[in-house]
């Protein structure tokens, strides 16, 4: 499972964990996270969003 | 159509472009910039010597990059003159620029409160990319910061600087960490945390001056006492940039003074960001300045949309002790309920009929921080 994170404020969507909050079951992969979900922590788009290398 | 001018190239700047962009694809847009015009995350520059990244590496696109991504014509290293209301034009060193609508996005300056002494040149403080270049070249080969300012910034650098193998030594008059963000015993967690991590702190004294020593400078306080350290780093607060706009004729308060629509005293000048006050409020954030990029896109493009302010917690960068300050409305009326223990802080204020108006989490409290955000009122509905 991989991690995506915000490059404006850094925070993390980690596949594995989902936002269950939002409604994205754990297990979600980046690409099925809807369109106009916005990071929680600083409110940019998903296009701003990198995934982390391992 | 004269095209939309836009002063500033900040996150404010290039997200209102972006979002613009979306829905008008034909306007022309000018934006203006006294910097060279590289997109980067401020909230990135307090955290980025724990990543190892430095001015260069947090840069994410040049001017020209973002020029074509965006189909916008960046003007670099700009100085804007005035503003003409009336014939509607921004005034430049050499020419005159008309436009259709203008958005300020002028971002906030450092406050400086004086110091006297022969190394006040040697206060540095970070607001923007070139100042993080100008931080970090300086820091090379040395090993003591001293950071005057116990509030945000502060207390991200003095976690950052200790990632990045430096000793931090901090001065905060108020008393204690972030006092203007978080009620007590979040800062008292949060100050436990960056002490934990090597930060010695200083609250109470003011710093007065700065001169120079045999090996760095001395910093001397208002009880009399001295830091030496080989740099010092002020954070003590943001003042918006009003200056273009009063000159102009605009409203100003705090900030440039803004409807709900983000439109200034002037017709067709718009200001939102940290250079702006909305119904009074100025939020030198991102979830605010999303917000309102969205709303103020949508109004440009045609569809006059209010901008709206729903819960929004602010994130504090600190490894040492994550924290989460959702501070209640300025005129909230109510309480603060603590339940504090070490690095963990769970702060609900309530007010008198039970309902959650403000949090503070601290440690392993912040997990409730999405939840506890839902049962909040809007900040502007």
């Amino acid at each position: 499972m991989r991690k995506w994170e915000c490059v404006v404020c850094g925070f993390i969507y980690d596949e594995a964990e989902g936002m269950p909050e939002d409604g994205i079951a754990p297990g979600t992969a980046w690409e099925d996270v809807p369109e106009d979900w916005v990071c929680p922590d600083c409110g940019v788009s998903k296009d701003d969003f990198e995934m982390v290398e391992l | 159509m004269q095209p939309i001018i836009v002063i500033g190239t900040g996150l404010a700047g290039f997200n209102f472009v972006k979002e613009l962009r979306k829905l008008d694809k034909t306007t022309p847009v000018v934006m203006l910039t006294r910097d060279d015009g590289r997109n980067y995350s401020k909230p990135m520059l307090s955290n980025a010597l724990a990543k190892q990244k430095d001015a260069d590496a947090l840069a994410m696109a040049t001017a020209e990059q973002t020029a074509a991504q965006l189909d916008v014509t960046i003007h670099t290293d700009i100085s804007v003159t005035a503003i003409d209301t009336v014939n509607k034009q921004v005034e430049l060193a050499d020419e005159k620029l008309a436009y259709s609508k203008l958005v300020l996005a002028l971002g906030a300056d450092v406050f400086r409160p004086p110091l006297t002494g022969d190394a006040v040149d040697q206060v540095y403080t970070v607001n923007d990319l070139m100042d993080y270049a100008r931080f970090t070249k300086a820091l090379a080969g040395k090993k003591k910061v001293l950071i005057i300012g116990g509030g945000l910034i502060g207390c991200e650098f003095a976690n950052d600087l200790i990632a990045g193998g430096f000793s931090v030594e901090l001065i905060e008059p108020m008393g204690r960490c972030l006092p203007m963000l978080l009620p007590e015993p979040a800062s008292r967690s949060l100050q436990q945390g960056l002490e934990e991590a090597g930060v010695k702190f200083h609250f109470g004294p003011l710093a007065q001056t700065c001169n120079q020593s045999d090996d760095g400078v001395v910093v001397g306080l208002s009880d009399d006492s001295e830091i030496k350290a080989d740099i010092v780093l002020q954070a003590v607060g943001l003042r918006p940039r009003i200056s273009l706009a009063s000159t102009a004729g605009l409203d100003v308060n705090r900030g440039i003074v803004v409807d709900r629509m983000l439109q200034t005293s002037a017709k067709d000048v718009y200001a939102f960001g940290d250079c702006a006050e909305v119904e009074g409020l100025v939020l030198p954030f991102i979830l605010p300045l999303m917000a309102a990029s969205r709303a103020l896109a949508k109004t440009i493009a045609g569809t006059p949309t209010p901008v709206v302010y729903g819960a929004m917690p602010v994130t504090i960068k600190t490894p040492a002790c994550p924290t989460v300050a959702c501070p209640p409305a300025p005129d909230a009326v109510g309480e603060w309920h603590c339940d504090s223990d070490g690095l963990n802080s769970k702060c609900l204020f309530r007010g008198n009929d039970g309902a959650l108006l403000g949090f503070a989490l601290t440690g392993t409290a912040c997990s409730e921080r999405q939840a506890l955000s839902k049962e909040l009122p809007p900040l502007l509905a």
